[in-house]
């Protein structure tokens, strides 16, 4: 086990440079890059369509410890889509099931599980304790709790969302300052209950949440290690059917309610 | 589909999620939500690719040659 080693930690083992040999022959990641991905740890909201790729991703390329928080168990409909869980594990809880598969893809990263639902309570406890949240969940109440806590707690936030054909991610480091936007300068309130539907209502293809939970782990990884041009301030938007990506600006809003310079969510009250 | 216009008044010519629209002069933000039909609530909007934020939909005006798209709200798992 190399979880929670400190990033200037250079010290690897044999099978630790054959696993991340492919990663460490790039010269913006190299053994610096693969020690920080060591030392990271990151959350991942969500054991499901977006979270099995992401966390399949991150635990491949050796992030040191990665938590998983879902409050579900794994059942038949889930499986469409929600590549690390298995058959044999319907009826188990998500969390156990997503941990024994990262453990089992790479047993030098550790997984922390927190079967528990997402609310005001488990955001402030849990978020401090990593360095960068990804929101794969599949609910509006949650997401913007997620987006909103990660502002109030100073965290990064990469968020992935999906429905039909369609793929949506950008990354939140509003808690940086301008010229950052936060959750809420895309959408200042969550819709309506009832409005927008779930996938559960109106379906979602299986490897368009493999494709946009992959393009998260990217941007996590790309954040971990500071390389290239990060997502922040910009939105990617994909439409399998169209076979077409699109990146588009987003601004800091000075009128948002979150980051904007008259902010009136100052806590997490209006989640509670 | 948008209202056809009268031809006396003036128009923009503007594209709408990749289709040839024209529009009344002076339409903003908000008033191109009402002529689509859509609930501000559950979409963004893209003019130019730039999210305009929801504070400035009264107060964009739509210009000749603008590219719009409509980015719906979406938050599956």
């Amino acid at each position: 086990m190399t979880a929670g080693r400190s990033p200037e930690d250079l010290d690897f083992t044999e099978a630790e440079l054959s696993r991340y040999s492919r990663h460490i022959l790039l010269a913006e990641v190299g053994a610096v890059g693969q020690a920080r991905l060591r030392a990271a740890r990151v959350l991942i909201v969500g054991a499901g369509g977006l979270g099995a790729p992401l966390g399949l991703y991150l635990a491949a390329a050796g992030v040191g410890t990665i938590g998983v928080l879902d409050h579900d168990r794994l059942e038949l409909s889930n499986l469409q889509r929600q590549v690390a869980h298995s058959t044999d594990r319907i009826g188990r809880p998500k969390v156990e099931s997503l941990a024994a598969t990262l453990r089992a893809l790479n047993p030098e990263v550790r997984v922390e599980t927190h079967q528990r639902r997402l609310d005001a309570a488990a955001a402030l406890e849990l978020f401090p304790r990593y360095d960068l949240i990804c929101d794969g969940t599949d609910n509006f109440p949650t997401r913007f709790l997620i987006g909103d806590a990660c502002h109030l707690l100073g965290r990064p936030l990469v968020s992935a969302a999906v429905l039909r054909f369609e793929g949506q991610l950008s990354l939140f480091a509003s808690h940086l300052g301008p010229p950052h936007p936060c959750h809420r300068c895309l959408h200042p309130e969550p819709p309506p209950p009832g409005l927008v539907p779930s996938c559960s209502e109106a379906g979602v293809l299986g490897a368009v949440t493999g494709v946009m939970g992959t393009l998260q782990a990217t941007e996590a990884l790309k954040w971990i290690l500071g390389i290239g041009e990060s997502l922040s301030g910009r939105l990617i938007l994909w439409d399998a059917l169209d076979s077409r990506f699109r990146t588009v600006r987003l601004k800091r809003d000075p009128a948002c309610a979150l980051c904007g310079e008259g902010a009136t969510i100052r806590d997490l009250s209006a989640h509670r | 589909m948008l209202p056809p216009m009268d031809g006396t008044e003036a128009t923009l010519s503007v594209e709408v999620n990749g289709e040839a629209r024209r529009l009344p002069a002076g339409t903003t933000v908000s008033g191109l939500i009402a002529l689509l039909g859509l609930d501000a609530r559950k979409v963004a909007v893209e003019r130019n690719r730039e999210i305009v934020p929801r504070s400035a939909y009264a107060a964009t005006t739509i210009a000749e040659g603008d590219a719009i798209e409509i980015v719906h709200f979406i938050g599956g798992g």
